[in-house]
């Protein structure tokens, strides 16, 4: 079998194209120097020297001030606070994901596209405003404020307050990961399961959950990431307590204004290897989804 | 099965919808629909002339005025690096790559406390960055700016970036074979491509910046008038106990937050349909 080489199946072979080819389809190197130039160029000034800065600012007085900054009462207090706001919010947020993501992907019903605005709506609330909501219904002058104070009850300026805006802000992550690889996977596996018997909760574990995992633990990673770093939503419904009601974003903010900074920076640090450790994360789920679909792609094949 | 028998448009033999919408609908009322209206119903005990009054005080105009302008020009600035910065990802190949690419999303994933205050070092008059400069840049708009930019840079090269991988380079060999050259190939047959996107990336980093607090304020300074922005001044009148007249400034926010909303959706719409024309 003879086909005519054309010039671009030529440019296909990538190295083997002639060179006027490679010129007409690629950039002259001094634009591609200057491309690379800038665009690093900015990235190294928005994201590296922040980052680099963080760590430098933390550790600029020693191991001594930094770890003293760390295990001081009112830190481990804030770092308690925050493990258990996120502890709350993330698993609440999660079996919410699931639910949508299940009704959005697998059925047709009228409102779909509603829905799918609504679960987006956080993301588009400023947190100060996500805050301050939470105080219009609950606070001393809001519409439960009365019945919570005759009960001895708080919620504003307490830590369900802080658990309440955290979940707010940190709603739709789960969902958002879930939903766009749950609707590519189709019905087609689940529908099989159920005429072959299986009870919603069968398909629910051995079918529907395996084919998301990786999207599913990207998804709490990311919510948790949030959870743990959630500023504004918490700043307006906490009241500021040291040692009792203070997360350790707020903890940062408090010693930053108190000039403590080698301190603030400690805590802060806590919070980057937490983002690191996120952004690591991220990159091998990618990598395992990626993989994944290569291979289930070469069995269709 | 009443969800099921009046909402669903295609008869499924999957189980399970009544629970889970009704699970889902329920836990969106609780946490976001019941608590925003409270929002909305609050500013109904003002009369539209308090409304108005609470809403375009000459200080919270400021606050409006550089709350916008910082957030269009930080969007600005990150369309531009934004698709520099994923043209540099998608086609070549350089040292490090991998993680300069992971650590885009680094906005993301940092807290906006740390952003603030490692921003704030940075370009301080005595930052490492700062004192190279001949200008003030924290305490003025300029520091507004940089923060905005900070957290707004990842949505332009994420939006970005997947469409311009997926563009057939096939096409820009039949536009150099048809005679066009590069600049015009970018300009004419690429840029158009990628259009959608970038101005979706756009749009989400705007709407981000409008209600952005964390990073902002450690670098602003928060002089009113001059460099505070509209979120913090919610949290001003909140702290003064003037609850009527920070939900006012923060309906304001609120329906300009949904007309961003529905424009987001309105591009990834059109987006999408241009994807599916060119695929």
């Amino acid at each position: 079998m003879t086909t005519v080489a054309l010039p671009a199946t030529l440019a296909a072979a990538g190295a083997a194209a002639p060179p006027n080819l490679r010129r007409a389809t690629g950039e002259a190197p001094w634009v591609r120097r200057l491309v690379i130039g800038s665009g690093l160029l900015f990235m190294t000034l928005f994201l590296f020297v922040p980052l680099a800065t963080v760590f430098h600012e933390a550790l600029k007085k020693g191991w001594a001030v930094y770890l003293a900054a760390i295990v001081e009462p009112d830190a481990l207090s804030a770092v308690k606070l925050t493990l258990m706001a996120a502890a709350i919010s993330v698993p609440l947020n999660l079996a919410f994901g699931l639910a949508a993501a299940w009704v959005i992907a697998k059925f047709e019903f009228r409102g779909k596209q509603v829905l799918l605005t609504l679960i987006d709506l956080p993301f588009s609330v400023s947190p100060v405003i996500a805050g301050l909501i939470y105080v219009l219904v609950f606070g001393l002058q809001g519409w439960f404020g009365h019945w919570l104070q005759a009960h001895d009850l708080k919620v504003i300026f307490a830590v369900s307050g802080i658990v309440l805006a955290t979940v707010f802000v940190t709603f739709p992550f789960v969902a958002r990961e879930l939903i766009p690889l749950m609707q590519a996977q189709g019905i087609e596996q689940e529908e099989a399961a159920r005429v072959l018997g299986a009870s919603g909760w069968q398909i629910f574990w051995r079918v529907t959950l395996p084919n998301v995992k990786w999207a599913l633990l990207y998804g709490v990673i990311l919510c948790n990431a949030r959870a743990m770093g959630e500023f504004g939503a918490v700043s307006v419904v906490s009241g500021h307590i040291r040692g009792q009601t203070n997360t350790m974003p707020l903890h940062i903010e408090i010693l930053y204004n108190e000039y403590q900074f080698a301190g603030a920076f400690a805590v802060a640090s806590l919070l980057a290897l937490l983002a690191l450790v996120t952004l690591v994360l991220k990159y091998w789920v990618e990598r395992l989804v990626q993989g994944e679909k290569r291979s289930t792609g070469d069995r269709v094949e | 099965m009443f969800l099921r028998r009046s909402l669903l448009t295609r008869h499924s033999v999957l189980p399970g919808f009544d629970l889970a919408l009704g699970f889902a609908l329920l836990y969106i009322s609780l946490i976001v629909l019941i608590p925003l209206s409270a929002a909305f119903l609050k500013t109904f005990t003002l009369s539209w002339q308090q409304f108005l009054d609470a809403t375009t005080t000459p200080r919270v105009l400021a606050s409006y005025r550089l709350t916008f302008g910082a957030s269009f020009l930080a969007a600005l600035l990150n369309a531009i690096f934004g698709l520099v910065a994923a043209w540099m990802l998608v086609r070549y190949d350089f040292p490090g790559k991998r993680i300069v690419d992971a650590l885009v999303d680094l906005p993301f994933a940092l807290p906006t406390a740390v952003a603030g205050i490692a921003l704030t070092a940075i370009w301080a008059e005595n930052g490492s960055v700062g004192h190279w400069l001949p200008f003030k840049v924290s305490f003025t708009p300029l520091g507004v700016w940089i923060a905005l930019v900070f957290i707004g840079l990842p949505f332009v090269v994420r939006t970005v970036q997947p469409v311009l991988e997926d563009v057939n380079r096939e096409l820009e060999e039949v536009s150099a074979t048809l005679g066009a050259n590069r600049l015009q190939t970018f300009s004419k047959v690429i840029f158009p491509i990628v259009m959608p996107a970038l101005l979706t990336g756009f749009a989400l980093a705007f709407a981000r910046a409008l209600g952005e607090y964390g990073s902002v304020i450690f670098i602003a300074g928060n002089m009113p008038m001059v460099s505070e922005i509209t979120p913090l001044l919610i949290i001003t009148k909140l702290e003064q106990y003037d609850y009527a007249g920070a939900t006012a400034i923060a309906v304001v926010m609120l329906v300009v937050s949904f007309v961003m909303l529905l424009v987001i959706n309105l591009l990834q719409a059109w987006a999408r349909r241009r994807q599916g024309g060119l695929a």
